[in-house]
């Protein structure tokens, strides 16, 4: 009983939220190693793009709750998340017609492109924030819990509880849904092919016949599709507030390089890592180790690896730890 | 479009900008803004030296900030010492712990730099080294932040005058800028970039949350001056006879002698403030020539030319017997101390310290946009940018509700979107900043004062 008893603890602190956390990492990063990928640089503005995606769907979804539409058990926001995702298409090709264009004929190095995407991340910021304000939006409705504390409980008759909430399940399965559309799309249709080839080889993919121009334009929809839909779970499961989506920037930048930077791959597992090392190393295991230890051995302090206060330094940590002992990430990159 | 701007006339143009804000809002708002145009100007001038001199591209501006600020803090507090009784053997045992951990891994790196395993000895002593660390430090922190946590509940200064801090934290900032440098500067650019940006964020949540050190988020408030206060200059009878002196049109009108009175007192009050922002002025001034001296001799000297032919082409001055590597870290400890300075000059003139405040959008990219807008490379540009982008940073609110009021003007005053937009005002700046910045980028690339090729 009482390992089961902590079994469940475990679950329900650890690896439940590491999976959510985890998807929509993993989801962000998966957009900045495909932009580093295909377009060769590391795009600043991308968490802020994610706000603007998710400002769209918040947007939409007051308009649809507005007129009484609502999706039953559902979110509204994944009615609205469609309308988000084209809005959001639109300004990335719009910034790239405009602005990455440029740069892109004239070859310019990386450092020009991270600077002009800070400019973009500025006015995508200033933009969200005029929109919507800076401050915290919970847009989330329907069905809040699929199970929780107190009826696992007396289901199971367990000390512990597990409570799952929804936005966790919605996060799992959208992602599912997602990557796997994803990886089919790269590895087996003809347009993901060429992407790969463009992406490893730009000059022998142009000599090919492939057209830059087309893989770049399928390069910014499939970005800001995950943007998008990144952004929402995040917003969901938490809650919207535009600055955490520029600081949530950081652990997917983390992720991506944990994994291979222009490894989608790679920055799947590597958000999953970075989550879970961040949630893993930040719990106290006092609780855990009284059910599996004999009573004699109780532990006396928390079991803490670091405090929760340091959960963002983790993955900055890890990051550094691999851009020192394996600069191509732990997964090579440069393969999409 | 113009080639070659002068400098001096871009600074007469600022100045006159800064006259007659002074004159048309007033002279608080224009000296306040002065001053924060002359520390950002030194921020400026510290990311140009690592990145104009060396290209070295730093987005953790904002972390060096901060640990000037903590400097203002250990230096200028007055020291806590119940706190140092309680705690202040654990703090400095853990201290020298920590010492030993970072020089033992670089002996590692440098006695056994053949061996195999090496990375991996580095690793463990890291990993053992964090639960050993706070088993160390737990208790005393515990203690000292419990000692009238309201009020203090940390270890508190050297008590000495707060200019000093601004030295302090230029070395402290060095001496981390080492620890960095000797982890990140080997990497690409852009991985260089994404590494520092994260160093500061580590840097940041340390600040933050130790508050034995700080106070962390609790803030720290009521810092010293190396100016006289407002109160004190009130009081003061040459004060008084100088604001006398000065307004002696203005008195001299009114017939009254208890009008007179009041006025004199009001003027006072007021120039007072005004009095204050102008002593931070002239230091500020002070050490923005100093700066700007040094980084010229240095950028024209033989070093500054090693300097810019490591940027321009890594191979060939290495080829030439040019030690790179230690060139680079080198450069990146003295633009660090300089932004580190700057940092416990924004922390004095503000007098307090709010670790929260530091987000890397105002404290690290809009110093990036100050040093590409005034021309990378150019030590004047720096200046220039500094004062530009601040400039803008502050009059944007104001232009953006001038310009608000007028689409919005034949809505009705209730309505919803007026008074949205009107609320949202603050974030036009970043806005400008944003299309300033994509701008100068695409067509004036070298900046508004390019960069001077020296032919000799």
């Amino acid at each position: 009983m009482d390992f089961l008893n902590s079994i469940i603890l475990l679950t329900n602190f650890i690896i439940v939220p590491g999976i959510t956390y985890g998807s929509q990492l993993a989801l962000g990063a998966i957009g900045v190693t495909l932009i580093y990928g295909v377009l060769r640089f590391a795009n600043f503005a991308y968490g802020d793009l994610m706000a603007f995606g998710t400002m769209v769907v918040i947007l939409m979804t007051w308009y649809l709750q507005s007129k009484g539409i609502s999706f039953g058990l559902l979110p509204t926001a994944l009615l609205a998340l469609p309308i988000g995702i084209l809005l959001t298409i639109a300004v990335s090709l719009f910034f790239d017609k405009t602005v990455f264009e440029y740069y892109r004929n004239k070859k310019s190095n990386p450092v020009t492109f991270i600077v002009v995407s800070l400019g973009i991340m500025f006015v995508l910021n200033a933009v969200v924030r005029i929109i919507i304000g800076p401050n915290d939006i919970n847009f989330m409705d329907g069905h809040k819990f699929i199970m929780k504390a107190r009826e696992f409980k007396q289901l199971t008759g367990l000390n512990e509880g597990l409570a799952i909430k929804s936005t966790q399940v919605i996060t799992l399965v959208t992602t599912i849904i997602t990557c796997s559309i994803l990886f089919y799309f790269l590895n087996k249709t003809k347009t993901g092919k060429s992407m790969r080839a463009y992406s490893n080889n730009e000059d022998l993919a142009l000599l090919s016949g492939i057209d830059p121009k087309k893989i770049v334009l399928i390069t910014w929809v499939i970005v800001s599709i995950l943007a998008t839909v990144a952004g929402t779970l995040y917003g969901l499961d938490k809650s919207f507030k535009p600055f955490t989506y520029f600081n949530n920037l950081l652990p997917i930048f983390a992720a991506t390089i944990v994994g291979g930077i222009g490894n989608p791959l790679g920055a799947f597992y590597g958000g999953f890592l970075i989550a879970f090392s961040e949630i893993g190393l930040t719990y106290a295991y006092k609780k855990f180790f009284k059910y599996i230890m004999p009573e004699s051995l109780e532990p006396s302090t928390l079991i803490q690896f670091i405090s929760t206060d340091y959960k963002f330094a983790i993955s900055f940590a890890i990051l550094i730890v691999v851009l020192i002992f394996r600069p191509n990430g732990i997964f090579k990159g440069k393969v999409i | 479009m113009i080639k070659n701007i002068d400098f001096r006339i871009c600074f007469s143009v600022m100045t006159i900008l800064t006259v007659l804000v002074g004159l048309f809002q007033s002279w608080g708002i224009a000296l306040s803004m002065l001053n924060l145009c002359l520390i950002s100007a030194v921020m400026a001038m510290g990311v140009n030296i690592q990145w104009g001199f060396a290209g070295l591209i730093n987005f953790g501006v904002m972390g060096f900030l901060a640990i000037g600020g903590l400097a203002t803090v250990l230096v200028s507090v007055p020291p806590v010492h119940e706190a140092w009784s309680a705690g202040g053997i654990g703090i400095l045992i853990s201290g020298l712990f920590l010492a030993a951990v970072v020089i033992s891994v670089f002996m590692i790196n440098k006695k056994l730099s053949k061996h195999k395993y090496k990375n991996y000895f580095v690793f463990l002593i890291i990993i053992l080294s964090i639960p050993l660390l706070k088993f160390i430090a737990g208790p005393s922190i515990s203690k000292i932040e419990s000692i009238n946590a309201a009020t203090s509940g940390f270890l508190g200064g050297a008590n000495l005058p707060i200019i000093f801090s601004w030295f302090v934290g230029a070395i402290l900032s060095a001496l981390v800028a080492f620890v960095v440098g000797k982890v990140c500067l080997g990497l690409r650019s852009d991985y260089l970039a994404i590494s520092t940006l994260l160093v500061s964020g580590i840097i940041i949540t340390i600040v933050k949350h130790e508050e034995w050190l700080s106070r962390g988020v609790k803030n720290v408030i009521g810092l010293k001056r190396p100016v006289p206060y407002e109160v004190n200059l009130q009081e003061s009878e040459w004060f008084i006879n100088l604001v006398q002196f000065f307004n002696s049109s203005k008195l001299s009108n009114v017939l009254d002698p208890e009008a007179k009175i009041s006025l004199l007192n009001q003027l006072v009050i007021s120039s007072s403030g005004v009095f204050v922002k102008l002593c931070f002025s002239l230091i500020f001034l002070v050490v923005v020539f100093v700066i700007l001296y040094f980084s010229e001799k240095a950028l024209n000297s033989p070093w500054g030319r090693m300097m810019r032919a490591i940027r321009d082409n890594e191979e060939a001055a290495r080829a030439m017997g040019k030690n790179v590597v230690k060139q680079h870290l080198f450069i990146f400890m003295l633009g660090s101390a300089i932004i580190g300075f700057a940092g416990a000059m924004l922390v004095t003139y503000d007098g307090l310290f709010t670790p929260s405040s530091y987000q890397p959008l105002r404290y690290t990219f809009l110093i990036w946009v100050m040093v590409l807008l005034g021309g990378t490379g150019n030590n004047y540009g720096a200046v220039l940018g500094g004062f530009v982008v601040w400039f803008i940073w502050i009059q944007s609110a104001p232009f953006a509700m001038v310009l608000i009021n007028l689409f919005t003007n034949h809505l009705d005053e209730t309505s919803y979107i007026k008074e949205h937009f009107q609320n949202s005002v603050p974030y036009f700046r970043y806005l400008m900043m944003g299309l300033g910045l994509l701008l100068v980028m695409r067509y004036r690339p070298e900046g508004l004062l390019p960069e001077k090729i020296i032919k000799n």
